[in-house]
């Protein structure tokens, strides 16, 4: 098993004409994903990629039946985007465009109350469940199918611990991006639920930052029901100013109380391993599992 | 985007809130002069600065004369000044508001947000407002929130306010009011924050804004291209205005290592792990997936130029869109044109490693490359002088 996607996932893009699209489609071709359509209002009838190309959202859902949706639309439109997938009834929509207005994603939001929609992201690298299916942005190398499930607020620090894991040898079952944005779907908490379900899940990564408080619902998860699983943790943004926008616009929190110093101790007194620095990813990871 | 205070509030009027009259002054003189066309006998002359706490800065005057105003704006004008929010240098005072004061009852605190855990617009309201209550959002659960039903209160909404601040329902139905003209400013401009603070009570039993704190999302001025002159670049950092224009994400610290990461995440982490190992940052910059190399060797110029910085770390991680290589290129072009002006300390991973370091090497790039995280960070910290206390 794996979280939320595996080799029997029905995929379609939205975008998918657009030159990252083609890009990331034909990767995710090449790795095993089963892409079966696209929408790109306008063009169709036609094919690209050797899959058919349909005018909206819900006529290739009556043609192609999709488990999910790759949301490749530019920032203007992305929210219309999804909105139009949840409409449709995907059950799984993973957005990666960034710099989404918070206000869209607030319609968003409302949309998937009540929906029978899940979203990833926005301004995300997606989902991958190595050698089975890829949703996103990332790369394809250093992923390797194995046991670690990642959940990230960041793609290169992702990057990082798969890179780690895989050069220990335990591999990864699915990572996650949850997103950088402040307004966003599936949480770590929801991450943590899935991975701690999950029988290919030996072990659980959560690399969160400053600003909102994804990081305290997740310990509080754990806190409530103590983890079968190790945890391990890392924080970034221990001396950024806050306020600011550090690149994510996730790290900007008005509410100024929630830095990475608490998140860490909110973890730490969970029961999570937090490393300082995510170069220890792999190792806390490796060794936790060792103690069990 | 910031606004200023008396752009904030102009806006906010044009949506229905009300607001004590004002005008902008550049000079003395003009102070003098719109003190007088105002009327009244007293004056309020605030500098019009990005940056909150600005009364405990001086940056507040009150005055009874045209004399004082014109006094107050030549004080002003020209002055640095320093607060909780500005940084170490402050901010130079180029523009100052001259207010028509009112008789104050009481003040009150509002903010309207996004409450990210919800998801959805808030509209908080605090017991005081005024000076040092900067931190009040800090405090959320002291504050009130207002509960709309679509875009209205409903009257045991506002039974509860009239409650929460001990005040009347008449005065309580003002509020809501205003605070309604506030939350539709807040929606039709795509605002990520508007803080009143302080929402005067008068002694006539008015609400006026007196003070007011809008930031616009940056990701949504697509949608209003009219907001693009209010505008002023004069008091944002000039780094991070050029960082801008190259696809970089950019926030200036107090340092002498400059930073230049793939990835927002990967930035903050090698932020951390400077200070950790005993350095300062002169900066984050964060190379967006979508840049070139050009616009990568903008970045470097950036802290080529910048005298603060002593050493150029930069950690490149190769992803699905963004490849270590273009970092690497992006560098060697710079390098081509301007000449080994600072030493850089390298280090990369995932996708295009190996060609990134086979670009630096050919290309003659002076660059210490690093085969771990901690190893290129020591190497920057060491050539920055600031490892040892």
């Amino acid at each position: 098993m794996s979280i939320l996607v595996n080799r029997n996932t029905r995929v379609i893009i939205q975008g998918i004409t657009g030159k990252i699209a083609t890009r990331m489609a034909e990767r995710a071709i090449a790795s095993g994903t089963n892409l079966v359509g696209g929408v790109r209002p306008g063009r169709g009838g036609s094919r690209h990629l050797n899959v058919p190309v349909f005018d909206s959202v819900a006529v290739a859902v009556t043609e192609t039946k999709p488990d999910a949706t790759a949301v490749f639309v530019p920032p203007q439109h992305a929210a219309e985007a999804m909105i139009e997938a949840i409409e449709a009834e995907i059950p799984l929509i993973v957005c990666v465009t960034e710099r989404i207005p918070i206000l869209d994603m607030v319609r968003v939001k409302a949309a998937l109350t009540g929906s029978k929609s899940r979203l990833i992201g926005p301004n995300s690298y997606g989902i991958i469940t190595p050698g089975e299916c890829r949703i996103g942005v990332m790369p394809d190398r250093p992923h390797t199918p194995g046991k670690i499930g990642i959940a990230s607020r960041s793609a290169t620090l992702a990057y990082a611990a798969v890179d780690q894991t895989t050069r220990l040898e335990l591999g990864q079952s699915t990572s996650i991006g949850i997103g950088g944005d402040p307004v966003h779907g599936i949480g770590f908490r929801e991450c943590l639920e899935l991975f701690l379900a999950d029988d290919k899940t030996a072990g659980i990564v959560l690399i969160g930052e400053m600003g909102g408080s994804d990081e305290e619902q997740a310990a509080a998860l754990l806190k409530e029901n103590k983890a079968k699983k190790p945890v391990v943790a890392y924080i970034a943004g221990m001396y950024a100013p806050a306020g600011r926008r550090m690149g994510h616009a996730g790290t900007i929190d008005f509410f100024g109380d929630r830095s990475a110093a608490g998140k860490v101790e909110a973890l730490r007194d969970a029961g999570a391993t937090v490393v300082d620095s995510p170069t220890q990813i792999g190792h806390a990871i490796r060794q936790a599992l060792w103690r069990q | 985007m910031n606004l200023h205070e008396h752009q904030a509030k102009s806006l906010l009027h044009q949506y229905g809130a009300s607001i004590p009259d004002g005008v902008i002054a550049t000079t003395p003189e003009q102070a003098a002069a719109a003190a007088g066309s105002l009327g009244g006998d007293k004056w309020v002359i605030k500098a019009q600065i990005h940056a909150g706490a600005r009364a405990q800065a001086g940056g507040v005057r009150m005055v009874g004369s045209a004399d004082e105003a014109a006094q107050a704006a030549r004080d002003l004008l020209g002055k640095r000044i320093v607060t909780a929010q500005t940084g170490p240098d402050g901010i130079t005072v180029r523009k100052v508001y001259v207010e028509k004061a009112c008789d104050v009852a009481r003040e009150i605190y509002a903010a309207i947000l996004v409450e990210r855990a919800k998801a959805a617009v808030v509209v908080l309201v605090g017991r005081d407002g005024g000076k040092g209550v900067e931190r009040t959002l800090a405090r959320r659960e002291t504050l009130f929130e207002l509960p709309f039903t679509e875009d209205r209160v409903d009257t045991t909404g506002i039974s509860a306010m009239a409650a929460f601040l001990s005040i009347d329902a008449d005065l309580a139905s003002r509020l809501v009011d205003m605070l309604s003209a506030a939350r539709k400013t807040f929606i039709g401009l795509d605002a990520r924050l508007i803080e009143i603070n302080p929402l005067a009570i008068t002694t006539d039993g008015g609400v006026v804004a007196l003070d007011a704190k809008m930031i616009i999302d940056d990701n949504a001025m697509w949608r209003h291209p009219d907001l693009e002159e209010l505008r002023d670049e004069d008091d944002q950092d000039p780094q991070e205005k050029a960082a801008d224009q190259f696809e970089m994400n950019y926030a200036r610290m107090d340092g002498n290592i400059g930073i230049l990461t793939m990835g927002a995440g990967l930035g903050l982490a090698t932020m951390d792990m400077v200070v950790n190992a005993g350095g300062r940052p002169a900066n984050f910059m964060d190379v967006r997936p979508m840049a070139n190399r050009d616009q990568v060797a903008e970045g470097i110029r950036l802290l080529l130029n910048d005298k603060r910085v002593k050493v150029i770390l930069v950690m490149a991680m190769g992803g699905g869109l963004l490849h270590c290589d273009t970092v690497a290129e992006g560098l060697s072009t710079l390098f081509r044109q301007a000449g080994a002006a600072k030493p850089v300390v390298y280090y990369a991973a995932g996708t295009g490693k190996e060609i990134s370091e086979l670009t630096l090497r050919n290309q003659g790039v002076p660059a210490a490359i690093t085969g771990s995280m901690e190893e290129a960070v020591e190497e920057a910290v060491r050539i920055a002088g600031s490892g040892e206390r």
